[in-house]
């Protein structure tokens, strides 16, 4: 019941803005989030942005993951 | 999709697999992990990713699904509201074919009774607005990450001057019964795979207490395949060397201190209560009820009806599975007279229940 969808804010109107993800539109309140602009990725659950997507700390997740198959990790 | 295919790379699982392996190598015995959250069991079985851990490794299900904690006798509510004239009733699709203790929502709505499934809160907002003549009442079941929604619904009612318009609440919080599950002596969790978006509205820190008092490890984990792995390994890896710290592999998302406009609103329209958990029993201070601020949209205060006396499917197991102390298969009705078709009890029905889980792709 807590999945939530990555979307790229398209437009803001106020407090809602149209977020988009694969070519799906959908307007999304933006009354549980402050400074949210165009351009951001938030997560949305439940017709709210719950949070914003932070750019950084993805990249550095992934990287981890990374460091794992440069240290030579393949399964048994 | 952005920020979910990149974490769902083979290639990069593997690794993580092999990393995982060489994290517990020369463990003695079995450590039990217990994923509490739904949408962890799902993608868990969904991604096949049992079958890939080490023999001691041992994933347990927790009661993190918010439709199969939820009590016999609050369905049982549900489909008695269905049944008074003039009523709209608004809800999440998994609640729809929750077994009651004689009837559904599902049923109800085949006998005519007005069951809308909606997507959000506000969705059943702008029904009581489309349909003043009716009362629209909408099934408010979730955790953090949802009852902020639920609350935004609530304001926005207010703010639109709306006076059909009700919350039927159910609503529960995570930390506490993880408390409870910890204490439990039958049942040996060595650490929690903490959920990604309760977490992302609460905050990592909401797991100090676990990890601190209860010498527990907590790792906040999110939903994809990759996120999972490299949340099993950091566990396990604080399993091994003894600790008890909170991490979070979900950064991206969550921060510490996690959505205080959420937490604030949340705090503005509920108040924390004690409330039953099926199989559980009941946990003070684990629900939220609407504040008296806002007792007017509170389908319970104003909305009074006669409900049948709760009862219990015979031979159902939920209780113990929602406990992590059985598995579906231990459960004499799983896959014979309980099936996705026709559930007898709630971890069947919820599509993020154990037993559904179980059922659609095995591990």
């Amino acid at each position: 019941m807590c999945l939530a969808v990555p979307m790229k804010v398209a437009e803001i109107d106020d407090r809602t803005a149209i977020c988009e993800v694969d070519g799906v539109r959908r307007e999304v309140s933006l009354m549980l989030l402050d400074d949210v602009e165009v351009g951001d990725f938030v997560l949305l659950h439940a017709g709210f942005a719950i949070e914003k997507i932070d750019p950084d700390e993805a990249e550095k997740t992934l990287a981890v993951f990374r460091e794992v198959l440069d240290a030579g990790m393949v399964p048994e | 999709m952005k920020y979910a295919s990149e974490y769902r790379d083979p290639a990069l699982a593997k690794g993580l697999v092999a990393a995982i392996a060489a994290e517990v190598k020369g463990y003695p015995g079995v450590m039990t992990l217990m994923e509490v959250c739904g949408t962890h069991t799902m993608s868990i079985y969904q991604h096949g990713i049992c079958s890939l851990l080490p023999a001691s490794i041992r994933l347990i299900s927790g009661p993190g699904c918010p439709v199969c904690v939820t009590p016999i006798g609050y369905v049982d509510r549900a489909v008695a509201y269905a049944r008074q004239p003039d009523t709209i009733i608004a809800t999440f699709g998994d609640m729809v074919r929750v077994p009651g203790s004689s009837s559904s929502l599902l049923r109800e709505q085949a006998d005519g009774a007005q069951v809308k499934v909606v997507y959000s809160p506000l969705d059943a907002v702008a029904l009581a607005e489309k349909h003043p003549e009716k009362t629209v009442i909408f099934l408010g079941v979730g955790f953090e990450t949802t009852t902020p929604t639920v609350a935004g619904s609530i304001v926005a009612a207010k703010q639109r001057g709306l006076r059909n318009y009700f919350v039927f609440g159910a609503h529960k919080t995570i930390p506490t019964p993880m408390a409870v599950l910890t204490s439990d002596p039958e049942l040996k969790v060595d650490g929690y795979l903490c959920p990604a978006h309760v977490s992302a509205v609460i905050g990592a820190n909401a797991y100090r207490p676990l990890a601190e008092q209860h010498h527990v490890p907590c790792v906040v984990t999110g939903f994809e395949p990759l996120d999972m792995l490299r949340g099993i390994q950091l566990l396990a890896r604080q399993v091994v060397a003894g600790e008890a710290r909170v991490e979070t592999e979900y950064s991206r998302i969550v921060k510490p201190e996690g959505n205080q406009k959420a937490q604030a609103l949340l705090a503005e329209v509920f108040e924390p209560c004690d409330t039953p958990w099926r199989g559980i029993g009941v946990i003070p201070d684990s629900g939220l009820k609407i504040r008296e601020a806002y007792a007017a949209f509170d389908a319970e205060r104003q909305l009074p009806v006669a409900v049948e006396e709760p009862q219990e499917h015979q031979g159902c197991r939920c209780g113990e599975i929602l406990k992590g102390k059985l598995t579906p298969k231990d459960c004499p009705l799983f896959r014979r007279a309980c099936t996705p078709e026709n559930p007898v009890g709630a971890c069947m029905v919820s599509s993020e229940g154990t037993c559904a889980a179980e059922y659609k792709y095995g591990c």
